[in-house]
Parts: structure tokens; sequence; C-alpha cells
């Protein structure tokens, strides 16, 4: 049978299991959307591309499953580079497909023409520039293939107006054949027992996981592994909701803004099982000196991250998932002794800790501090929303108040920290999983980076929720004025912003505000229980801080605590 | 810890870009390149890619890894303590003021490279062999003024178990 390369793509994306995919259209697509409208696919028109690469990613990361958006040639491609950035920085499955000028006039400055394989090529897993239509079913098959395997990341496939015209024979033949990469799941059995070993002759063990937990659905085993061994749990920013936040073993996210017990217990540990983690350096300040005590073992299934910035004293190359599964069932053949009496005094020395600084804030009666509302918005959604933030101070607090019980509920630029990420992310989530609760937890400044995307949520019918921390400063890096730069404060002040409320009106979405205490817990309930896109401006106390704080440079012990 | 040359040689697809994939991947993580062979191999749809670097071991290490991680990478090998056969070849424009053509042509003949053209007051000179022969030619030509010279930069092959 014969088809236009605009039929096979919707016929490879079927074949693939998408049902949504986020875009916006143009000259060098507009072939691919007039087949697209004659799919089930549904569509979710963005209003900048930045949006709709940051939805894909946030449907990604709700569902597991590889986002996908579709954008135009020129500007519409170069949009979403900074979400490609992010996605890949945080290891998301996606796919993003860009229309591109014919292939003749490709290399001739044509109208609306930029090179997008070779601008994205250090940020995408892999992509490709489809010259004929003959390899388009091919290159959308192994770009999937690609972006769900490994180590995911997102992938580019840039289509020529002309190859989405093109005809050509349909071939139904999915067998994907990569020589070149053969991603391997398997751990090595006699790795995993050095750490089974490891773990016998601990005292004061420590598990660290990452994001490679989530995305490798790892998270039933991870929190097996722990309860088994009776061993306390931290985790990246990337890695929160892989062990429930409730149970008595976790001791709250690692580094530069961790909890003051989660930070002591690395700088103390004598064994640190990392999994799923790539030794971050917000994770690990100071990194010649992090865990300096431990000998440190570490799953994780890119080679290139073992090794790269510590030195380990067993390294295993394999699926996260599957290596906890394996070892599960070693410590379970093995029938080590009593967990409970070899770490007694390490689990009693990190109850100390925990007591000596508690993470606290002083609400008073006529300021609403920033933690009052996410301690208040973890309450009323009983820990069960979906919650994705922005980047910077409401990022941290959004981390260190609201406690996760599961993965996937967390969706956050961590590698790239990119501001605006959120709400688009909550936009995509909410298309994931449209039964849950979606928050955006925002400050005032990061909420104008993708503004635009309120129309979005509203056109689509994805009421998502907005919670602004509006403190009218860019609060992260007025911290460090504060701290580190005698309190000169370079551009940070936004002393004009919109009337949120009004804002979000005029987008026809839900606004209200709350000024003082008495009005944080009205304003949420009001906002949740609507089924409306709402946002909900708390204009909180303007100079507060994100404790603890490890600063550049330090061990992630030396912590400033207030 | 000590940087010292290192070569790798990696086998990939010869797909358009996989060249900009490597170099990139050596310029945006700030690994060096001190020289850069590729070519097509016998087997259709690959190439050889041969990368002098310099380099100490945790990162040439970072570099065998990175590289591997690339879609259209085959295979990467560092060669450099391998049993293997290096050469490079140069073209050396050296001028030939009549004082010195005897003795240029003298030394061609020592280390057994070629003249391939000749002027009134130039020779160009085609040497191949390992690192250790082109640099001395080189520094024995120096003094009298080399014009112009291109280099392949070093190419490598494993030698075969006998």
């Amino acid at each position: 049978m014969e088809m236009t390369g605009a039929q096979i793509l919707m016929a490879v994306l079927e074949e693939q299991g998408v049902d949504t995919i986020f875009g916006f259209p143009g000259g060098a697509v507009i072939d691919i959307y007039d087949e697209l409208v004659k799919t089930d696919i549904r569509h979710i028109l963005v209003r900048h591309e930045q949006g709709a690469v940051h939805a894909a990613d946030g449907y990604a990361r709700a569902s597991g499953r590889p986002g996908v958006c579709l954008v135009t040639s020129g500007p519409g491609a170069t949009n979403t580079v900074t979400g490609i950035a992010t996605a890949y920085m945080d290891s998301i499955p996606m796919v993003v497909i860009t229309g591109q000028v014919p292939t003749h006039l490709i290399g001739n400055d044509a109208f609306q023409e930029v090179d997008i394989t070779g601008i994205t090529r250090p940020c995408t897993k892999h992509n490709y520039l489809v010259k004929s239509v003959d390899d388009l079913a091919r290159v959308l098959r192994e770009a999937f293939y690609i972006a769900m395997s490994g180590r995911p990341g997102p992938v580019l496939v840039d289509i020529p107006k002309d190859v989405a015209n093109a005809r050509t024979r349909w071939s139904d033949n999915t067998q994907i054949r990569i020589k070149s990469y053969q991603p391997n799941y398997k751990p090595n059995m006699k790795q995993l027992k050095k750490v089974v070993g490891l773990i016998k002759k601990a005292k004061r063990p420590l598990l660290f996981g990452g994001g490679g937990l989530i995305l490798s659905n790892a998270a039933e085993a991870f929190t097996a592994f722990a309860r088994q061994t009776r061993t306390p749990v931290t985790t990246s920013l990337m890695g929160l909701g892989a062990f429930p936040g409730s149970d008595p073993l976790w001791l709250g996210m690692i580094g530069m803004h961790g909890t003051y017990r989660a930070n002591m217990s690395a700088g103390n540990c004598d064994l640190l099982i990392a999994i799923g983690v790539r030794f971050d350096d917000r994770v690990t300040g100071k990194i010649d000196t992090f865990a300096g005590k431990a000998k440190i073992v570490h799953i994780d299934i890119d080679p290139t991250s073992i090794r790269k910035n510590v030195q380990v004293a067993v390294p295993v190359v394999g699926g996260c998932r599957e290596s906890l599964e394996k070892l599960n069932a070693l410590i379970a053949e093995e029938q080590i002794g009593d967990f409970d009496e070899r770490h007694q005094e390490w689990l009693h020395q990190i109850d100390e800790w925990k007591h000596q600084f508690r993470m606290a804030y002083d609400q008073g009666e006529t300021i609403i501090k920033p933690q009052f509302v996410i301690d208040k918005l973890f309450e009323l959604t009983k820990g069960q929303a979906i919650v994705t933030t922005e980047v910077g101070q409401n990022q941290m607090w959004a981390a260190q108040f609201y406690h996760f019980d599961g993965p996937r509920q967390f969706i956050t630029s961590g590698g790239l920290g990119t501001m605006g990420f959120g709400l688009p992310a909550a936009i995509g989530a909410k298309a994931a999983c449209p039964d849950r609760q979606v928050v955006d937890i925002a400050g005032d400044g990061s909420i104008q980076m993708n503004i635009q995307e309120m129309a979005t949520a509203v056109q689509s019918c994805l009421p998502v929720k907005i919670v602004i921390l509006n403190n009218g400063y860019l609060g992260m890096v007025r911290q460090w004025q504060e701290l580190f730069y005698d309190r000169r404060y370079a551009c940070t002040l936004m002393d004009h912003q919109p009337d949120f409320v009004k804002l979000a009106d005029a987008y026809g979405a839900l606004g209200l505000r709350a000024t003082r205490p008495d009005e944080v817990e009205k304003v949420l309930q009001e906002g949740l229980a609507s089924d409306r896109t709402v946002i909900m401006d708390f204009v909180v106390e303007k100079e507060e801080s994100v404790y603890p704080m490890v600063p550049a440079g330090a061990n992630i012990t030396e912590m400033l605590l207030v | 810890m000590q940087a010292n040359k290192h070569v790798i040689t990696m086998l990939v697809d010869n797909e358009p870009g996989v060249l900009s994939r490597v170099v990139g991947l050596f310029g945006g993580r700030g690994f060096n390149i001190e020289s850069l062979c590729v070519a097509e191999t016998v087997t259709p749809g690959i190439s050889r890619i041969t990368i002098v670097t310099k380099a100490n071991p945790p990162v040439v290490e970072q570099i065998e890894k990175q590289l591997n991680k690339l879609i259209n990478i085959l295979k990467v090998r560092d060669l450099t303590h391998e049993d293997a056969v290096k050469r490079e070849m140069a073209l050396i424009c050296v001028k030939a003021s009549p004082e010195y053509r005897a003795e240029i042509l003298r030394i061609v003949d020592i280390f057994r490279c070629k003249v391939v053209d000749v002027g009134l007051e130039h020779f160009i000179i085609e040497v191949t062999g390992d690192e250790g022969k082109l640099t001395a030619l080189l520094n024995l030509l120096k003094p009298m003024g080399i014009k112009k010279i291109a280099r392949t930069g070093t190419i490598a092959l494993l030698r075969e178990p006998k």
C-alpha cells in the first residue's frame, strides 16, 4: 500500500500507542497536521513551542510513556531547544518531530530554515534528518526505541516538507536493528555478590537513590530493599517519591538544600549504596570529601556515570530495577542476621540529628510564610497530588515540605533547572492523568516565563492549579545575594508584577488571592475544589530563605542552618 | 596525574553527521583533539575514525565511555599501549637554497622518504612513518626552513595474533 510521509508518520505514532501529542502548526508541518486530524490522536495546541516540549516532558514523567511533540521549522524548532535540553539533562523519554524546509532548499538559507539537528546534537540522545521518505518509518521506530531504552532521553526527528508529501510503500516491519546500540540491563552477578558482602559488614549504611529509580520503575524494589536491610534512605531531588516519605527510614532529600540528617548521614556513613544517581554537584558539595568515610557502591544503567565524578568501590552497570530485584533475592537467600541490632546505634544517631535541627519556619499572624502554603497544600491534598514546580526557592520548598509517598508524583526540572517548566509540565501531566489533582508550585518570576500556556490549559480543558509564592523577587538569586554578596540585590527585584488574579480572569481561568495567613486555607480549598484552571496568588514574606543550605565549595555536612 | 598522548580508534556508522557528533563530544566536554583521521573501511557503511588526544587516565576512561554511548559508534579502542602499527604521513615543503640542497637529499635518503616536488627554491618531501621518525626528520629539516606542512595525524591498526 502506498502512503505519503505524513500518513506514515501517523501510522507509526498509532503503532507506538501514542494517544496525545503537544504541538504548534506552521508552514513546514501543515501537511502533517492535515493528516493528524484524520486520526484519533489527541492534539493539545500550545501557545509557545517551549510549552509543547515541557508538556510532552510532564506527560512522560507522569505516565512513563514517551512524550511526543510536533512543531514547525525555523523558529518553531529553535523554540524547542530549552525544552529538549531540559529533558536531556533529566533523561526523559521523548520524541520531538520538527518540520523542515524541502530537501532541495536545505543549506540555502531558506525561509524558516534552521539546522536543528546541528543545534540539538549536544542535547539530544540522538537525532535524525530524514532525507528520503523510504527511511521515514524505520527512523521513527528507531527514534521511539532509542528514546525509551537504556538511559532514556529526547530524540529529535527532522522531516522536510517534501518528504512528508512523498509517497512510498508502507512497511509493517517493526524490528529494530541498530548494531551500534545494545543497551544492557542485566547486572553482573559477581559485582552484586560483592555488594551483599559489603552490606553484611556495614554498621552505618546509607541508601541513596535518584531519578534512575523513577525512570526504571524501581520504587517497589527499592523500598523492599531498604526495609529488608533496615537501611535509612535518602534521595536526590529527582528521586523523591521512590521511597515513601512517610516511612520512618526516610531521611529527607540530600544535597545543597537537603535535610540536616540526610547530609550528616552521608558524611558519616561507612557504606553508601547509590542507585540511579549521577553524583551531581548539587548533591555532593565538595566532591573530593563527599561520603569520605564510606565505601561507595554505584549501580547505574549508564557506564559514563560510573566513576565520572566519584571513585567507587563496587561499580555495577545495569538497570536499577533488575539490579535491586536480584539484590533482594540474594539477601533473602543469605538469611543475614539481625539488621536491626547491627544498625541500632546508627539509627539512634540519625534520630538525634533529626531532633537537632528540624525543618521549621515561624508562621506569625500577619505575613504568609511560603513554607506554610506548601504545608497546607500537602495537608489538603492528603499528599496525593501530582506536583510540578518551577525553579528556585519555590522548587526547594516544594521538595522540603511536600512529602511524596510514590513515584511519578513529583515533576521538576532538576538537571537544567528551567524556570517556566512547571505550568506546561502540569498541563502534560494532567493530560496523562486526568483524574489526579495536578498542582504547579511557582514563583512570581518563574510563572511568567510560560504564562501563555494558561490559554492551553483552559482551551484543552486540562484544569491545573497554580500556586504562586509571590515575593516580588527572583528569590533564589536574591538569597545568594543576601548571603554572599552583602545583600546587594542586583537586578533581582521584581516590583512590577501583573495582578495575577486579573491575569487568570483574562485567560478565562479562576483567580484567587491570599494576603494574610488566615486566608491561606480558604483559598487553597476553593482553588482545589474548583473544576477550572486556577491561579492562587499567595503574597508571601519577601525575604525568606531556604535552609539548610550548603554553600558552594563546602562539604555537605557544613550547612548553614539559619 | 600525568596527561599523555593516547591513540583512540573507533568504527562508526557512515551516517551524515557522525563526525560532527564525535568532534562535538570532544569539544563540548573539553576533551582535546591533537589530530583526527577519518575514512571508509572495506565494510560498506562503516568508517574508521582515529583520534590522538592528550589526557590523564580518568579522562581517557570518560572519553572511551562517552564515545561508546553515542548511537552511531560501533566500537572504540585505545591503542596507545597495545601492540599496534601506528603510522602517519606528512608532506613537507622545505626551503632548498643551493647550500642546503645536497644535505636535504642526503637526509631524504637516510630516512627513506621521497621528494615529490622540486623547484628552484624548494622540495616537497613525502614521508610515512611512526611518530618518532617524523619528529626526527622535522628536527633535521627545521634549520633549513620548513615553508609549510600537511600531516594526516596518526592512524593505527591492532596487530593480529601470529
